[in-house]
């Protein structure tokens, strides 16, 4: 059976150019780019190199990228790093109510250290309003951070807006753009951020690996004490393979990104169009038209998300879903409560999502297959049945 | 992280549907945390000679329900009374500890339907 993998915002299968960029340092590029020798500085060449070539991606300047482990470290790293070091100049954090738990957690643990953090609501789409991020700001706040796009319904935000803002306020703006590098157009400077973090292994790149932008002059305490790598401000020995493969991967992802974007998009609304088309009682999560090219998040009322993706997977579909069951907890995704939705009928949603890899072949098998198992999933389902009679 | 029994059980649910002028009807669990369970009996003489189910809920949710009702089927009413979410569990060669409360929740539903059928036949004894 044919596979078809559509969880890409989960993660993505690696690129033959990040995969050949790699390889050499599991040979003889293997040297630690701190050692002085030949070896070292092979390996040290080959890191700046990476370096240079996500800096110039980004608008920014080499020593402004620091490599980390992923977008989680890059999260905590930005959050808890800027504001400890700001700490004297106030303790309030804003962030929104839909960010990845790699940002929420991380302030809800600040909370604890005595900073006051406000996460704002969004609207039915999923956006932030920029007013609301102003009227936030107080004399105590130190650090903005909102994401570029949302990872579940892929709304993206008015990054360029809320930077502008934080800027005049002077205050420090951090923005996880995990989903949004190689799918949208990011530039540091067009946004007004401070602190950007990225993940290699949603665009294409291998896993364990991410940056942090850091921009000159913003002050971030360090958040791995040890060895002087990274201008002594992440320690330990660079996992040189992973940041090598990171710079192909996102230099042939956010090279393309135009030319992908639009096939991408075609085979997103080809497949919104046709599921809410024929499959009765959905609904588009996310915003319509300010949406990640790959994002397809739908809620199908009166059935539960996971028992749609095991389906789904039995079909060779791979999916994912912020029913509760998925979610590893007794409630739904707290993204789709933001939205507004209730939880039986956030229970039921489905994200698929697209890369450039997938197929226009691919998005109809899908447009045949699931509204056969929605069917069947609906038919052994009592609130379908309960629906049913109601209309009657 | 389903055994084969419990992915055979909710790819094949066994016993779907409803029973029409069902003997007893058991509704158990709520939308709000994802899992609901109806079971329908049909009763003769004490003994659960048919039963159907409807399940809105996880993959568990199915498989347990599915499970459940196989194992009352032709068992009578005392005995179906003494179904365990722990045998029910069993039976599928174990879950998850987090699906856990979905086998309680077949339980439930068979024991609600039960209690249902005591309830509009208040001259059976079991």
């Amino acid at each position: 059976m044919n596979r078809i993998y559509m969880d890409n915002a989960a993660t993505t299968a690696i690129s033959a150019e990040a995969l050949n960029a790699m390889l050499p340092c599991f040979g003889q590029v293997f040297g630690n780019a701190s050692s002085i020798h030949s070896t070292g500085r092979d390996a040290r060449k080959k890191l700046e190199e990476a370096r240079r070539t996500v800096a110039g991606l980004l608008g920014a300047k080499p020593n402004e990228i620091y490599f980390t482990s992923g977008g989680t470290e890059s999260d905590n790293w930005a959050i808890k790093g800027a504001a400890f070091a700001n700490r004297h100049k106030g303790n309030h954090i804003i962030t929104s109510q839909i960010e990845h738990h790699a940002v929420l957690h991380t302030c809800q643990w600040l909370e604890k250290q005595g900073f006051e953090v406000t996460c704002l609501p969004v609207d039915e789409y999923g956006l932030v309003n920029p007013e609301d991020v102003e009227k936030a700001i107080t004399d105590k706040t130190i650090l903005i951070s909102i994401m570029a796009a949302n990872n579940e319904i892929g709304t993206v935000e008015p990054i360029a807006e809320i930077g502008k803002i934080a800027k005049e306020h002077k205050v420090l703006f951090h923005c996880d753009a995990v989903q949004a590098v190689g799918a949208i157009h990011v530039n540091v400077n067009d946004w007004n951020v401070d602190m950007l973090s990225l993940s290699a292994h949603k665009f294409h790149g291998p896993k364990g690996v991410g940056a942090l932008y850091i921009r000159t002059g913003c002050k971030v305490e360090q958040f791995m004490h040890g060895g002087a790598q990274e201008r002594g401000r992440r320690a330990t020995t660079e996992n040189l393979p992973g940041i090598v493969g990171l710079a192909a991967a996102m230099e042939k992802a956010v090279n393309g990104m135009e030319e992908n974007a639009v096939r991408t998009m075609y085979l997103r609304d080809k497949l919104i169009d046709g599921l809410l088309k024929t499959i009765p009682h959905t609904r588009l999560n996310g915003h319509p038209m300010k949406r990640l090219p790959g994002n397809v998040n739908i809620s199908v009322r009166f059935i539960e998300g996971e028992a749609l993706l095991l389906r789904l997977d039995l079909a060779g579909i791979a999916g994912s879903s912020g029913s509760a069951c998925t979610s590893g907890s007794l409630d739904p995704s707290h993204v789709l409560l933001a939205i507004g939705l209730p939880h039986e009928i956030a229970h039921g949603s489905l994200r698929l999502s697209l890369s450039d890899n997938n197929t226009e072949e691919e998005v109809d098998e899908v447009l045949k297959v699931l509204p056969e198992i929605v069917t069947s999933l609906r038919n052994m389902s009592p609130l379908y049945e309960q629906f049913l009679q109601e209309e009657k | 992280m389903y055994s084969e029994k419990v992915m055979d059980h909710f790819s094949n649910p066994r016993n779907v549907g409803e029973i029409e002028n069902a003997d007893g009807v058991g509704l158990v669990g709520n939308a709000k945390c994802g899992d609901i369970m109806k079971m329908y009996l049909k009763v003769e003489d004490g003994v659960i000679v048919d039963v159907k189910f409807k399940t809105f809920g996880c993959g568990a949710a199915i498989a347990t329900s599915s499970m459940a009702t196989e194992m009352v089927k032709g068992k009578t009413l005392k005995e179906a009374l003494q179904l365990t979410n722990k045998a029910v569990a069993e039976a599928l060669d174990g879950l998850p500890p987090v699906k856990m409360h979905c086998s309680l929740l077949a339980e439930e539903a068979i024991h609600a339907a039960v209690e249902d059928y005591m309830k509009n036949h208040p001259e059976a004894v079991i």
